[in-house]
């Protein structure tokens, strides 16, 4: 299948598009207090073609409306019987105590202090409304219209801001993101010798092969007439795929300490700008234009085009020390832009010996899984008022407003993607050899029992002792957060028919 | 070089007795997952050659799979203690049974045959159940190896944070002297330990080289009668493959919540992996032959701190129960337990499938190391179907901290103190490790 031939007007919205043309945005979480009237509510937009599809149409859409719903939101909606097709993450939530464990979400970070997402507060479903400034406020009551109020009790409605494309700590923003292979073209059974910016299509919608080239979990249901719309599952083509066309959807809303992140580099650079930004610069992995530390490289990387080269075009290859990129800067945290081997096997032998474990004998070699399994499409907004780095060194004034990122993510299997990314390679104090330390900017910097050293960050140098920076508070707390599930227009159907009692 | 061994003392559970046992094996721990290690019963911190060491009630979820092949499934519940150790198995157990011995009974009370009266060791003795397969991370890598080389660790970390502005015009040869000179003194001081090895008891040497022998002139030996069987061995496997069940449903969440709780409590994790065999002689001989090829790979081929790829495992092992009928496999892994499969498989996926594509509702298999775990979906649900909760698991508090690569890190932070001299690019990768 070509990628023109896709059926995109099946996909909401978000999957394709951040929506960027479109400044204002806003997340309203809700419980359902009428099910009856929240179905009534779906199913107005669903008729008034309200709800925008992932179609690229001759103009720019000026609106655009996603909805999403979590596990006890479909329950609520009256379908609990589906859930149990959907992944064990999804149908626990992110407040699990195991769960929060694993994506650091103690301490600070803790959910029982969340201003949404845990116990009476945790949503039942998000509507995300994206317009452009000016009619933002009408367009959101319109959309709303006269069902909304019946319907749905918002526990929130969080705000985003446009802050011209930098995140709040004033860093160039979603420079990098995967490129999905919609026409399903790309041969990912093989074993992938090079980083490819190509990732499978069922990496980020259900009901098409991953990069296993296998099914991810979905509910699976009976043929009958209130499945009568839904498309057959290629996997199983007598069943009926409630989940293709659709996909998970993380949101976390990441509160930033701006004022905290540059007086704290500014105390470590002795309060000269250079340094300052040299340091913010180590520690996020790139500068705060975007350029990364890391020289681009001649050769493309499939997927990434040739505008985007200056920015993406480069991989830790080159830099098998740190000493250009540290180990534990963000960026190569998130995306190590590895291969299946850790250096390209020449021939089969070689391969081989690699597999046995017999490659090179240094210490960092291939300590980091491959990049491909773990891939996310970000879709977050910020929130809260620019403040500029040497704003940032001033003192706050009496009763601030708090800034940070909404931070959503797509993805078709919450742990082995979003989950083990936070956890393997975000809060782990050990990724790529490192000891005791976490992502400079997303780390909660709690100790884990026996391994009290949470708060270095390293920089290598070339022939020399590391650098190192010591007891880095927490930038960023956790202030809420829930699994939801990103149906298909066709599962929106669904969940809009009305339901027997 | 003091060599690592193992135990593993394995009996019935007395069908009254086992929610007694459930009981004091909780007594144990100061919560989920969280074992008191200086607890009354077996105060484990206090046996200083200990590296891992778990108690559990072996309780198979996965018994009603044997029914496809008409296999009995009426086998009484077990109770293991095992462990991992510096030394000799008699020695510990010695040690063990002299250090803990009103714990040990308590425990064994609620097995079956156990005579209060008994003499512990023989009664140990008598319940050993070996491995048919192990694995050592670091051969000769003692507990007290891997405190002192963390020690000097910690030591030059702390010497070289102090003096961050002196280092920083020198060469890395010159650091590495200089840093030497600095452990030579704290050595000297008293301050700082680095024990030299002590020499490979003899009989272990002789009984190793014997081991390395014995496998590749049994094969060699065998090989007429290997190669005559091997077109019928091979076409009736390859129609096993292809005929038999594959049981991977969907997680059970409950099972899955309930182990998560004892999970991610340290930087390392415990794994207890329970299940039955496929029945038949050619299935026997296929996991006998693979196990027997993993033990040797890992006992004289593998690099020291290699599993194939894999560099997150501590100490692993396989054993047979019940005449070959079922088996265990243990490990001690660093990480969670998403990224520890996601290892095997995208590493080691063949060496998953060849040990365990003989197990009973394993996915299905090609050629005996293809295909299998690359269903990622089956064989995770597959993989936490068959894991079980280990009650008790202890982890030398000496290391507690630390991972697999961390004590490889500080063994080559350890080598480079010892050399005399270094080429600059030795140097320079030495100095990388601070």
């Amino acid at each position: 299948m070509s990628e023109a031939d896709f059926d995109y007007a099946d996909v909401q919205g978000l999957v394709r598009f951040g929506y960027g043309r479109l400044k204002s945005a806003s997340y309203s979480l809700l419980r359902i207090k009428n099910a009856a009237a929240a179905r009534e509510w779906l199913r107005d937009k669903l008729q008034s073609h309200a709800i925008t599809t992932a179609v690229k149409g001759n103009s720019l859409p000026t609106t655009a409306l996603n909805v999403a719903f979590t596990s006890s939101g479909l329950t609520e909606l009256g379908f609990a019987e589906v859930i149990n097709g959907f992944s064990n993450e999804f149908i626990a939530g992110m407040t699990q105590e195991s769960r929060s464990r694993q994506l650091g979400d103690i301490g600070a970070n803790a959910p029982s202090g969340w201003a949404w997402g845990y116990a009476e507060k945790e949503p039942h479903l998000v509507v995300m409304f994206f317009a452009e400034k000016e009619p933002f406020d009408v367009f959101v009551q319109n959309s709303k219209g006269a069902a909304w109020k019946e319907a749905f009790h918002e526990i929130d409605s969080l705000p985003t801001a446009d802050l011209g494309g930098f995140e709040p700590f004033g860093f160039t923003d979603g420079i990098s993101q995967p490129e999905i292979d919609w026409g399903q073209q790309r041969e990912s059974k093989d074993i992938q010798p090079d980083y490819t910016n190509i990732v499978a299509l069922g990496e980020f919608l259900l009901g098409y092969r991953n990069e296993y080239t296998k099914f991810t979990e979905r509910p699976l249901l009976e043929a009958d007439a209130t499945t009568n719309e839904l498309l057959a599952a290629l996997d199983a083509p007598g069943k009926k795929d409630l989940g293709r066309n659709g996909t998970y959807l993380v949101m976390r809303q990441l509160e930033q300490d701006v004022r905290g992140f540059w007086q704290f580099i500014d105390e470590q650079a002795g309060g000269e700008a250079a340094e300052r930004d040299k340091l913010a610069a180590a520690m996020v992995g790139r500068k705060t234009d975007g350029e990364p530390l890391v020289p681009i490289q001649k050769e493309s990387i499939p997927g990434i085009d040739q505008d985007q080269a200056s920015k993406n075009q480069f991989t830790f290859d080159d830099d098998p020390a740190g000493v250009r990129c540290p180990f534990g800067a963000h960026v190569r945290r998130a995306n190590p832009r590895n291969a299946d081997f850790p250096e390209r096997p020449a021939n089969v032998l070689k391969k081989l010996i690699t597999m046995l474990g017999f490659g090179p004998d240094r210490f960092r070699y291939d300590l980091i899984s491959s990049v491909r399994f773990h891939r996310i499409l970000r879709r977050g907004r910020e929130y809260g008022s620019e403040l500029l780095p040497e704003q940032a060194l001033q003192p706050a004034p009496p009763n601030e407003q708090p800034r940070g990122l909404n931070f959503i993510c797509l993805n078709a299997n919450i742990s082995r993607q979003f989950e083990f990314l936070q956890n393997a390679w975000i809060a782990s104090t050990k990724f790529s050899g490192l000891r005791g330390e976490s992502d400079p900017l997303l780390g909660n910097r709690e100790a884990i029992l026996g391994c009290p050293a949470a708060g270095d960050f390293s920089m290598p140098n070339e022939g020399n002792l590391r650098s190192r920076l010591s007891d880095l508070p927490q930038f960023v707390t956790v202030r809420g957060g829930a699994y939801f599930f990103l149906p298909s227009l066709r599962a929106l159907h669904y969940f809009a028919a009305s339901r027997n009692p | 070089m003091t060599p690592q061994s193992n135990f593993m003392v394995l009996a019935p559970i007395i069908p009254e007795r086992e929610s007694d046992l459930r009981k004091v094996l909780d007594s144990m721990n100061d919560g989920r997952g969280r074992v008191n290690p200086n607890n009354a019963l077996i105060p484990f911190a206090q046996f200083e050659n200990l590296h891992f060491a778990r108690l559990l009630i072996l309780d198979d979820n996965s018994l009603e799979d044997r029914a496809i092949y008409g296999l009995r499934s009426d086998f009484p519940l077990q109770f293991a203690f095992l462990g991992d150790i510096d030394g000799e198995e008699e020695t510990f157990l010695k040690e063990l049974a002299q250090s803990a011995p009103e714990g040990l009974r308590r425990l064994f009370s609620c097995c079956c045959d156990f005579d209060p009266g008994c003499d512990l060791l023989v009664w140990m003795k008598r319940h050993r159940s070996p491995a048919i397969a192990n694995f050592v991370n670091c051969r000769g890598r003692t507990v007290r190896r891997i405190r002192e080389e963390a020690q000097l660790q910690e030591t030059l970390d702390r010497y070289v944070a102090d003096n961050a502005t002196t280092p920083g015009h020198m060469s890395p040869r010159e650091v590495h002297a200089k840093l030497s000179e600095f452990v030579a003194a704290e050595k000297s001081a008293g301050r700082l330990m680095l024990s030299g090895e002590t020499p490979t008891p003899i009989a272990w040497w002789i009984g190793n080289a014997l081991h390395m022998i014995c496998l590749p002139l049994l094969v060699l030996l065998a090989s007429p009668l290997l190669l005559l069987a091997l077109p019928f061995y091979l076409v009736r496997m390859r129609y096993l493959e292809k005929t038999d069940a594959e049981i991977c449903p969907k997680v059970d969440r409950a099972h899955s919540e309930m182990l998560a709780e004892a999970e991610d409590r340290f930087v390392t994790n415990q794994y207890t992996a329970f299940g039955s065999r496929k029945p038949g002689l050619v299935r026997l001989l296929t996991i006998v032959g693979a196990l027997s090829v993993v033990n040797y790979a890992a006992r004289h081929i593998t690099r020291p701190g290699h599993l194939g790829r894999i560099r997150t495992i501590h100490f692993a092992r396989w054993v047979f129960l019940d005449d070959k009928e079922r088996m265990v496999f243990f490990s001690n892994y660093d990480g969670s337990v998403e990224s520890y499969m996601d290892d095997f498989i995208n590493k080691t996926g063949f060496g998953l499938n060849a040990a365990f594509g003989s197990a009973i509702g394993y996915p299905r298999t090609r050629w005996f190391l293809f295909d299998g775990c690359a269903d990622e979906r089956k064989f995770k649900n597959f993989n936490r179907r068959h894991t079980i909760p280990t009650q008790v698991w202890y982890k030398a508090t000496a290391y507690l901290g630390l991972t697999a690569v961390d004590l490889d890190r500080n063994s080559r932070i350890r080598k480079g103190v010892e050399r005399l001299s270094m080429s600059d690019a030795e140097a320079s990768e030495w100095v990388a490790l601070l």
